[in-house]
């Protein structure tokens, strides 16, 4: 891959790549040249790939997260569960909070963010491709190595925020906690790593005329997401650290014996804690402000102030971190100043529902599954984001904590606020990405089915947490159900019943999946009648993304080449002035001459590979992390000194220029077959 | 940050650079490509021929942004380095934004060992075990080894290869002999009594001066390696600027033994 010495002309001819022979090696050893197969896959480094490759793998998780999740509600469906055990119980949901955090949500913010981010900016690839390639094998990775845990003597348990000392050795014996730490540090490295990189490209890599505040609002809500993880991770790795000595090396820093503060962990935790929610909500919030517009034939309403809420979400989102704290006896002052800031907080998220319901209000509705899926989570986050404004009430949140009322709150939150939002996303991408629309009729079927196990699920845990039920028991017991309307024991019911309608909702989405690779029809380059830039090549994309690139002129490019407003005075009159095959074929008349894109590289798989090794050597033997660190001195010295696009002589010399224009010259690659 | 790049941009040595040559699309072609194809005759490459006369528009260097851009912007970053939106080259943001992280994940341990800096046995504490006029005079070494890294970058920016490789060797050599001073604090410490586990005060001390020392570490591996990659013109990219973002690197590590020096030394128990 990468090789494409210059655009490939036609939308419809099959994109062949030219061949490649490297004539030289470099060094000791020859650079991948793969342009099919699983090498071309393997040691990539165009974004599409590294996104796609984010997306299957976060898919992945999610469905093994899924099911840790229909093991807890099997367990709590009735009394005294016979499911799980007490101690696997805590695996499991330890394992599916991390799951669906570190590698399910985090990783599919990052699949949307690398395959869109360029292809939103106008640009060919990342700021910085090999080590974008890095962190998706660091994610994937450190996820496998998370769950190889299960197999050598037990996952984590001690929940997702990992509270020490409960977490440390005395408690917690296996090596799950061990790993855990372990794991969460690899994938922060892929986070660390991708967020700088994405930053950089969103800055630095712009097209023609994209202003900052001609950006797509999900480019910027990415870019808000990467600034967070910059300085969230690092705080979460401090923590990390403390813990894992703590485990493996017998520092004190948890040893309450010896005088340790137990509420440090805490304040270390969300202090990365609550900025991580923000990082798993805006992407999709970002989603949403891209296809509500497109579905209401509407420019979004006030887009300046979508992105400044945004902005002052990830900024206010450092403040709030003790309201998780409040049962913990942080004292009167910091109860309240955490209560007021965290109330604040809802007013930038409260207007971008404001401006969402208003980009809706008067358009020309078009009821798409994706735009189903977008419209489900500003009803489902709204009602999540006002059980959170409960929270800010620190004497109700005192009686709330630590019951399933909170569960309820964060799924609203999470599930129907970033998981829908991811689920529109791929209602509305997949033709872009894959050239298909997914099939209407069964994504009605995964919406519904996925709104009604939602709300079942979620909706019944208000009133389980409010009857006092505890978060986290692996049990609980007729004789305290309590009678009527607010017995427990029914509400667990509706809710396993729902978890599993839910399950059967994203079962809808896989076959859907499935169904379109083999049955689905190609859906044309513009099928949405789409607003940005993106949209503005091929289906799936080329190589190089665009022939040549875009200058932008305005918010929504795309839509203004598309539609020329010819209304007098302060009305609007918008006529279709071009279509997207024409604006295309503008962009492919045009074309660039010789795009070089960054070249393959074995060094981001090694480098990324070293790390679980060093990892298990931690735990097992030092005779692995010596190892681990050869393998990592080794790819760190051969990226250093490797190219990031290869010399020219690396390949086929390119046919000389005839001179006679881009369209003619274009056709020599298709053919070389 | 305005960088002296000319001569890294255009000095033989910089020929490995993967990176298109200067392009400045069709403006002027002539002159530059002419500069560059008599580097190539001139400087034998094995098997690394340089940027050809007939650069490409790679990914990094879009040949319409710089028409965008403010003349000296456009002119300053083709020089190797990455043309960009903000005229900030690509690599020297991600550095800031590395850097920037840095500073919390020294906060956090920082904040660890102020919490824990009281908490430990009688006679075991900073206040009787810290050696200060030794500690003084390594933080001075080590402050010192910013000097001669500002020397490095400066030589490589007039393109004085052979002292930016000698200062960049006295700078590991200083930042050696700091972590050497680390080593014997923690031997003679250790000596003592104070085990990595004897008290909280221990474990973060160990901690936050351990993770700055294995940063140090870091940066003279990666101030050898330079030299050695000049040495052999395997230094990809803009070579003033990659002297530049180790300096970066290195000035953070220094500043941040500033703040611990200071809290954790100097400041009574």
């Amino acid at each position: 891959m990468a090789i494409i010495e210059r655009p490939v002309p036609a939308t419809t001819a099959p994109v062949v790549p030219a061949p490649i022979t490297p004539s030289t090696s470099y060094g000791v050893y020859r650079r991948p040249v793969s342009s099919t197969g699983w090498k071309s896959w393997v040691f990539t480094v165009d974004h599409k790939k590294i996104g796609l490759m984010y997306g299957v793998a976060a898919m992945a998780f999610f469905v093994i997260g899924g099911m840790e999740a229909l093991l807890i509600r099997a367990q709590l469906a009735g009394p005294d569960g016979k499911v799980l055990s007490a101690s696997l119980y805590n695996e499991m949901f330890t394992m599916h909070g991390t799951t669906m955090i570190f590698l399910f949500a985090m990783p599919m913010a990052a699949a949307f963010g690398n395959y869109l981010l360029p292809l939103q900016l106008g640009a060919r690839d990342v700021a910085f491709p090999r080590i974008n390639a890095f962190g998706f094998w660091s994610f994937l990775f450190g996820g496998l190595f998370l769950y190889s845990s299960w197999l050598l003597g037990g996952a984590a348990d001690g929940g997702w925020f990992m509270y020490a000392p409960n977490s440390s050795g005395a408690f917690s014996p296996t090596v799950g906690n061990s790993m855990w730490c372990l794991g969460l540090m690899i994938t922060g490295i892929a986070s660390q790593t991708g967020a700088i990189n994405l930053i950089v490209t969103a800055l630095n890599m712009r097209t023609k005329g994209m202003s900052l505040m001609r950006m797509p609002v999900l480019t910027w809500m990415v870019l808000v997401i990467q600034f967070l993880l910059v300085f969230a991770i690092p705080v979460i790795t401090v923590a990390l650290v403390l813990l894992l000595f703590q485990r493996e090396f017998d520092a004190t820093f948890f040893s309450v014996a010896d005088g340790a503060d137990p509420l440090l962990w805490q304040h270390l935790f969300w202090i990365f804690g609550h900025p991580e929610v923000y990082i798993l909500i805006l992407p999709s919030m970002g989603m949403v402000s891209e296809i509500l517009p497109v579905f209401a034939r509407k420019p979004l309403f006030g887009y300046p102030v979508v992105v400044f809420s945004g902005i002052a979400i990830g900024f206010m989102g450092w403040g709030v971190w003790a309201h998780h704290m409040f049962a913990s006896g942080i004292g009167p002052v910091s109860v309240a100043v955490f209560a007021i800031s965290t109330m604040v907080i809802a007013i930038p998220t409260g207007v971008k529902i404001v401006n969402w319901t208003l980009t809706m209000w008067g358009g020309k509705l078009r009821f798409t599954t994706a735009m189903l899926f977008a419209m489900g989570l500003v009803v489902e986050f709204t009602i999540g984001g006002l059980s959170g404004v409960t929270h800010s009430v620190a004497p109700s949140d005192t009686q709330q904590t630590d019951t399933y009322y909170i569960v309820a709150h964060f799924h609203y939150v999470l599930f129907g606020g970033a998981v829908l939002g991811f689920f529109a996303g791929f209602y509305y991408w997949w033709p872009k990405v894959f050239g298909k629309c997914l099939n209407e009729k069964l994504g009605k079927w995964n919406f519904w089915l996925m709104i009604i196990g939602l709300n079942m699920t979620f909706g019944p845990m208000h009133i389980i947490g409010l009857q006092g039920q505890p978060r986290r028991m692996y049990i609980w017991t007729e004789a305290r159900a309590g009678e009527g309307f607010f017995n427990i024991g029914f509400w667990n019911a509706v809710a396993s019943l729902g978890a599993f309608i839910l399950a059967t909702g994203v079962l809808m989405f896989l076959i859907n999946v499935a169904y379109t690779r083999r049955r689905g029809v190609p859906s044309g380059l513009d099928p949405w009648d789409a607003r940005t830039l993106e949209w503005m090549t091929t289906s799936p994309p080329k190589e190089h993304n665009f022939d040549s690139l875009p200058t932008v002129h305005a918010l929504d490019e795309f839509f203004h080449r598309k539609y020329e407003d010819v209304g007098k005075g302060d009305t609007y009159d918008l006529q279709r002035v071009a279509t997207a095959e024409e604006i295309l074929a503008e962009q492919e008349a045009n074309a660039d001459h010789h795009i070089h894109l960054p070249s393959p590289s074995y060094w981001p798989i090694v480098l990324a590979f070293s790390l679980p090794i060093i990892a298990y050597g931690v735990i097992y033997s030092r005779f692995f992390s010596i190892v681990g660190v050869l393998i990592l001195l080794l790819a760190v010295f051969g990226w250093a000194m490797e190219p990031s696009v290869a010399p020219d002589s690396d390949y086929d010399p390119h046919p000389e220029d005839d001179g006679e224009g881009p369209g003619t010259e274009l056709a020599t690659v298709g053919s070389e077959e | 940050m305005s960088e002296p790049n000319d001569a890294g941009g255009l000095a033989p040595e910089d020929k490995t650079s993967g990176h298109g040559a200067p392009d400045l699309g069709n403006e002027e072609p002539a002159t530059r490509s002419s500069i560059i194809e008599k580097i190539d005759e001139d400087v034998p490459m094995g098997g690394l021929p340089g940027p050809g006369p007939t650069a490409d528009v790679d990914t990094h260097e879009e040949r319409t942004r710089l028409t965008d851009m403010p003349e000296e912007v456009a002119e300053r970053d083709t020089h190797g380095g990455h043309a960009s939106t903000t005229g900030i080259s690509n690599n020297k943001l991600a550095m800031w934004l590395f850097l920037g992280s840095e500073c919390l994940l020294f906060g956090g341990l920082i904040s660890t060992y102020m919490l824990y800096r009281g908490r430990h046995s009688g006679s075991l504490g900073p206040d009787q075990i810290y050696d200060i006029p030794f500690t003084s005079v390594s933080s001075f070494v080590l402050l010192m080894s910013s000097l001669t890294m500002v020397l490095a970058v400066s030589a490589i920016g007039r393109g004085d290869v052979r002292n930016c490789k000698l200062w960049l060797v006295v700078t590991a050599l200083l930042g050696a002999t700091f972590v050497g001073g680390q080593a014997y604090e923690f031997t003679s410490f250790y000596r003592e009594g104070l085990g990595f586990t004897t008290s909280l005060f221990s474990s973060s001390f160990y901690t936050l001066t351990g993770f700055h020392g294995v940063h140090v570490t870091v940066g003279i591996i990666m101030l050898l390696s330079l030299v050695g990659m000049i040495g052999k013109n395997r230094v990809p990219g803009d070579r003033a600027e990659v002297v530049e973002l180790v300096g970066l690197y290195w000035h953070f590590v220094d500043i941040v033994w500033i703040v611990i020096f200071t809290l954790v030394y100097l400041i009574p128990a």
